[in-house]
């Protein structure tokens, strides 16, 4: 039986690769009797879902600009490194 | 030369720096990755108008963020890689040593009402901002950026090992910071 500290883990691992089927199966049978577990699941998912809303967010608010003084000095330095 | 760039900057330059901003959440980071690639695009003059700019001067842009977030790693202190080699011990903030939760994880939720759901947003930033520089670059490049793991290995020169190690501290980090502030 996994712990909840190997579970958190596969859990963690399990949004960058997919898992062998013997972890699978073994995190399966453990978030089954785990609310905590279960729990830390549904906060990584919350976190990934919350981070796409914030890049959105941002690439879609007009209201953000290249602020002037940095625009400045982006042709200048451009200038100077050429 | 220099007109190109006005253009481009005039055209493009908020475009690209909200681009940069959204996956960076540094306004002078974000504004030395536009600049990086305004110099990148100059001199390599590789732009043959089959796309159009504004996707031509995206693409440079978006290799000029993950050299950013490298060189962000590869200067932090010799300490914190020599706590990686420590990874297992350096959980046990929330486990105990038979495995246990600690602190057992509560319901979290994103808030239906655009207010809240903006708080509940700005907390989560705030929280970023406490990671360790080299845990938030490389959680970024992860889950905002939504690079593969073989890449970030690659891009960083680091383990498979070493990356998800790093990505389940920040993970741990996170919403352990959303709890503390946001219930």
């Amino acid at each position: 039986m996994l712990t909840c500290k190997q579970a958190s883990q596969l859990i963690s691992q399990s949004l960058d690769h997919p898992l062998s089927w013997v972890q699978r199966l073994q995190l399966r049978l453990h978030l089954l009797i785990c609310t905590p577990c279960t729990r830390f699941r549904q906060q990584l998912k919350l976190l990934r879902l919350a981070l796409q809303n914030i890049r959105s967010n941002i690439e879609n608010d007009d209201a953000i600009q290249l602020p002037f003084d940095a625009k400045d000095r982006i042709l200048h330095n451009v200038e100077l490194k050429q | 030369m220099a007109d190109n760039i006005n253009d481009w900057l005039n055209e493009h330059g908020d475009y690209l720096y909200r681009f940069a901003l959204a996956r960076l959440r540094d306004p002078h980071q974000a504004e030395d990755a536009v600049q990086e690639t305004m110099l990148a695009a100059i001199k390599g003059n590789s732009f043959e108008g089959s796309s159009s700019a504004r996707t031509w001067l995206t693409g440079i842009l978006k290799h000029k963020i993950i050299d950013l977030q490298r060189k962000q790693i590869r200067e932090q202190p010799v300490s914190d890689l020599i706590d990686l080699d420590n990874a297992d011990t350096s959980m046990d903030d929330f486990f105990d040593s038979t495995g246990h939760w600690l602190d057992k994880p509560q319901a979290l939720d994103m808030p239906d009402n655009a207010l809240e759901q903006k708080q509940f947003l700005a907390v989560l930033d705030e929280c970023m901002g406490r990671l360790p520089q080299k845990l938030k670059a490389i959680f970024m490049l992860r889950d905002v950026q939504e690079l593969d793991n073989e890449n970030i290995c690659k891009e960083l020169e680091i383990t498979a090992t070493n990356a998800w190690v790093m990505l389940y501290r920040a993970r741990m980090g996170l919403r352990k910071c959303l709890e503390l502030n946001w219930i």
